[in-house]
């Protein structure tokens, strides 16, 4: 028995959702009484990989040639170090690349995958695990009923713990088969420094009450001052007035951050799909009927153009005083 | 092109959502369902335009029992030529990618194609599961598809951007925003998939590795707490001492 846990990295640095995986697999093996072993691909460096120890990573296996395009041959790869740790639970970050990878685990280990785990395993009798369903509006427990249970654990759901250690990293030496995805293009858009919005913890988000794109230049201040990520509505992304990859919601990105604040939505059960499961809301809203402020922390009824400019000035000299 | 289509029954999004016997069943009661969006408006359509500009034939899959006849109509009525349905519970994700490998596997799709996730289990498995299950590439996540001879030119959103992917038929593919526009079915199309062919077929030999012990609702959020847009600028120290989130 043993856990085995990917840890996801992007752009040749460990992802910040691997943190979290890292240190739910350490629990996960603590809970269980034993083993704990993590896998990682692609070209993170050793000192970035070394950071996992401080989150409980002990033995960590790296294929450097393999990247996030290759979901097969990363199924492949984790299929056979699973077989050689003799891994009974597995845990990937179910975020783009644990969603392509996972599945074909699976299905390849005939292996039970539990998708979208927003709390700790429990252990004690059997693995039994607790999953958003329903697009966020419900909870359902979850028994696995195979010899070896993946789970897919959505990021910033349990957040990552720090402990000491520092790992053995390894080369995993396993065989691959063929890459049968070629990569032709990588066409990104330079974030800023900001925190890519599934991992983000921090969120400042806008709509259409924004009336045009010329008007985000304070909702990028505001989000720069928190140290946040920029994330948007539907019709905000369908209108071209921000990129898609903004866009949150039923259709876009679901997320979970600690802080959601939405300037200028009304809050539509399809874009409250992708942010209801945000620890805090705050809605900034001119119409007081706005489905939004129900499922609000925080509101503000009134006029983003005033209230906006306030909450950066505030913030910095929050900043200013701590 | 041979085109594969897996459809699944789903509640309609603003379904208001309870469960009954103890927490371990979904309540139906009252609840509309509809063809799961992303199987309709992105796998769907996107695999009728393909076969417009190509030729070919689209065929749904659907892993349920009569009760999703309905929405398999819908499914033939936007235009899909025919449609299987699989006479079993959808007990878990890996029971239904088992079925739908079964079917697919002596057929000679070139493409099968299912919606990024269902939008009642969010589970983003089934095209992941049905890649393993018959060994075929899996473009995962795909806003935009185009297919010349056997290459399929794919794009998936990343983190902060979009990588082009190409692959060689057949190969399985998971649909997302952005492949298609969704199309509304026309009468003509709705007489005619009175009559189009749904096929009813029995399980094959499989199981599921997954089981719900019971569901539970999220906790009652408090009343909001509104702050005077003349004092907008406490609700920072509130997000500070009060929520504790910066």
């Amino acid at each position: 028995m043993s856990v085995l846990v990917l840890a996801g990295t992007a752009d040749n640095k460990v992802s910040k959702s691997a943190f979290e995986a890292v240190s739910y697999g350490a629990k996960l093996a603590s809970d269980a009484g034993t083993d704990f072993n993590v896998i990682a691909f692609g070209g993170a460096s050793s000192d970035d990989l070394n950071g996992l120890g401080a989150y409980g990573a002990k033995a960590i296996l790296v294929e450097k040639s393999l990247n996030n395009t290759q979901p097969f041959q990363m199924a492949n790869a984790i299929v056979e170090v699973a077989g050689q740790v003799g891994a009974t639970m597995i845990v990937v970050s179910y975020d783009e690349t644990g969603k392509a990878v996972a599945p074909i685990v699976s299905a390849k280990m005939k292996a039970g995958l539990v998708a979208g785990v927003v709390d700790y395993a429990d252990v004690s009798n059997g693995v039994v695990v607790k999953k958003s369903v329903f697009s966020g509006k419900a909870f359902a427990r979850v028994k696995f009923n195979s010899d070896v249970a993946i789970i897919g654990l959505t990021p910033n759901s349990v957040g990552a713990k720090e402990m000491a250690g520092s790992p053995d990293v390894k080369d995993a030496n396993v065989s691959m088969g063929d890459a049968r995805i070629s990569l032709k293009e990588t066409k990104k858009e330079d974030l800023g420094g900001q925190v890519p919005l599934p991992e983000a913890e921090l969120v400042v988000s806008a709509g259409r009450g924004l009336k045009g794109p010329e008007n985000w230049g304070m909702i990028e201040e505001l989000a720069n001052e928190l140290g946040a990520t920029t994330a948007c509505s539907r019709p905000v992304s369908d209108l071209d007035w921000r990129p898609h990859h903004e866009h949150v919601g039923q259709t876009g990105l679901a997320i979970r951050p600690n802080l959601y604040i939405a300037v200028g939505i009304s809050g539509a059960i399809q874009h409250l799909a992708g942010v209801n499961a945000s620890k805090v809301i705050v809605v900034i809203n001119t119409d007081p009927e706005a489905p939004f402020f129900k499922a609000a922390d925080y509101g503000i009824v009134g006029d983003a153009f005033e209230v906006v400019p306030k909450l950066i000035e505030a913030v910095k000299a929050f900043k200013a005083n701590n | 092109m041979k085109i594969l289509v897996a459809i699944s029954k789903a509640p309609d999004t603003t379904s208001k959502i309870s469960f009954t016997d103890g927490d371990t069943k979904f309540n139906e009661a009252g609840v509309q369902f509809i063809v799961n969006p992303y199987d309709e408006w992105y796998a769907l359509v996107r695999a009728l335009e393909l076969k417009e500009a190509n030729g070919g034939s689209v065929t749904t899959i659907t892993v349920g029992s009569a009760d999703a006849d309905p929405i398999i109509r819908k499914a033939l009525a936007i235009g899909a030529d025919d449609a299987v349905r699989v006479d079993a519970g959808p007990t878990d994700a890996y029971f239904v990618a088992t079925q739908i490998s079964e079917y697919a596997k002596d057929k000679g799709y070139d493409l099968v194609m299912v919606g990024k996730e269902t939008i009642d289990y969010n589970g983003s498995q089934v095209g992941g599961l049905v890649a393993g299950m018959l060994d075929l590439p899996y473009l995962p996540n795909i806003s935009k598809l185009d297919v010349a001879g056997t290459t399929a030119t794919a794009e998936r959103e990343i983190q902060g951007g979009e990588e082009v992917l190409e692959a060689q038929l057949p190969l399985v593919l998971s649909a997302s925003k952005g492949m298609s526009e969704q199309r509304i079915p026309n009468m003509r199309g709705i007489m005619a998939a009175r009559s189009k062919k749904l096929e009813v077929v029995p399980a094959a030999a499989g199981e599921a590795l997954t089981e719900v012990l019971d569901y539970s609702l999220p906790a009652a959020k408090s009343a909001v707490k509104l702050i005077d847009p003349e004092n907008a600028a406490d609700l920072i120290e509130m997000l500070h001492s009060e929520a504790k989130v910066i």
